[in-house]
């Protein structure tokens, strides 16, 4: 088990961080932006298949969201997804209030939550036993926020957030499983091909 | 005292060579001229009317972060969107920057503009701050990153908008000290 004993009971259920994600990017119609965080979230979005508009980051954890917010400020017309892990959203906390306050529309971020730091040997977060990041999301002023009780209901959240007058957060709990693929690690070819699929930029 | 001192007269020399400008509305002028309009900070006494002034404008999108970091990673995925973006901070702020620096700005190639409010150095009154100054260019230097220090207001300007074109045009992060004798700093007696 990832929760000590102390984990209070979750009506969610345990998903997993690359079929959400697959389900996440097969539903992409609209080259909408995609960020991925540092290790697992970046290497499941990498294993969904690569887009264009998929943003793979390299280290600075904590900044999925972030630089999802930089790129929702900079094209506003366009959704922006980020996912992010639980263990780096606790690095980079005080972006929920800068985000709460600026109030991005077109941003959906979501947390995969397995209370570990998987890929540093699945030890538990300082959060695992007690805190709820969904309601620390919401005490932050994202108001859209909830936990995604099952894969159906992610998906409504996901559609939901498209409309939703304000930045969407959605906590997904996961199971322990390490990332399906391994992004290249190219930064700036990762970088001018997001811009050429953000259309910032012409090929060479 | 010593450092009232300094800053009257650096204060004195950018009179006379400034034709009326001061610094911060220096850089203010030249982050619309080259088309800087996301200005996040954390904000630092010297940065105070700066900060106001950018506010008052509505070019600029521009809003306070809860670190450094943060507001890095924002100008970065805004310049990948399309919008240019710089960093406003403090000495210590910038402390908190190596690894975002080599993990994101350089290897990624971001043209990160970051404006450093120099605490540290000539009449701080805080041992921590005049000790975190000192980590400040050797972490600079081991990057290899293009930074310089303004004392001057008769060359602030060459030195903000050359910064700005060169970061831009070859794609790399820079860093802006302002140095007390550009701004004045900050002392005990204020």
């Amino acid at each position: 088990m990832n929760k000590p004993e102390s984990a209070p009971a979750r009506n969610t259920k345990v998903m997993n961080r690359f079929d959400l994600t697959s389900r996440l990017v097969a539903k992409l119609k609209n080259e909408e932006a995609v960020v991925g965080g540092i290790g697992n979230t970046n290497f499941d979005l990498w294993a969904a298949g690569h887009r264009p508009q998929n943003f793979y980051m390299l280290g600075s954890m904590g900044l999925a969201f972030p630089i999802a917010l930089g790129v929702a400020l900079a094209q506003p017309k366009r959704r922006v997804f980020a996912l992010e892990g639980d263990g780096s959203l606790l690095m980079q906390l005080g972006c929920l209030s800068t985000i709460a306050t600026l109030k991005p529309n077109n941003l959906t971020m979501i947390v995969m939550d397995n209370g570990i730091y998987q890929i540093t040997g699945a030890q538990p977060t300082p959060a695992a036993a007690l805190s709820d990041i969904v309601a620390i999301a919401i005490g932050c002023g994202v108001t859209n926020s909830a936990w995604a009780a099952d894969e159906e209901d992610f998906d409504r959240l996901v559609e939901q957030s498209l409309t939703a007058p304000g930045p969407t957060l959605i906590g997904v709990r996961i199971d322990d499983k390490p990332g399906t693929g391994a992004t290249r690690r190219d930064p700036v070819q990762i970088r001018e091909r997001f811009m050429l699929g953000l259309g910032v930029r012409e090929a060479l | 005292m010593a450092a009232s001192k300094g800053q009257m007269a650096s204060q004195s020399l950018n009179e006379k060579t400034s034709q009326s400008k001061t610094w911060h509305q220096v850089v203010l002028q030249t982050l619309k001229r080259n088309e800087i309009r996301l200005v996040p900070y954390v904000p630092d006494r010297v940065l105070t009317t700066l900060i106001k002034e950018i506010h008052a404008d509505p070019y600029f999108i521009s809003f306070p972060t809860a670190r450094e970091e943060e507001a890095v990673g924002i100008v970065s995925g805004a310049w990948m969107g399309g919008m240019r973006g710089a960093v406003l901070m403090q000495t210590s702020g910038f402390a908190t920057l190596a690894n975002v620096l080599a993990s994101l700005a350089i290897p990624y190639q971001i043209p990160l503009i970051m404006f450093v409010s120099e605490r540290g150095t000539l009449g701080e009154f805080n041992y921590g701050q005049s000790l975190v100054c000192r980590t400040m260019r050797p972490v600079l230097d081991s990057l290899a990153m293009e930074h310089h220090t303004a004392t001057r207001l008769d060359e602030f300007e060459f030195i903000v908008d050359r910064s700005i074109k060169q970061a831009i045009t070859t794609q790399a992060p820079v860093a802006l000290i302002l140095s007390p004798l550009l701004t004045g700093g900050k002392v005990f007696d204020k």
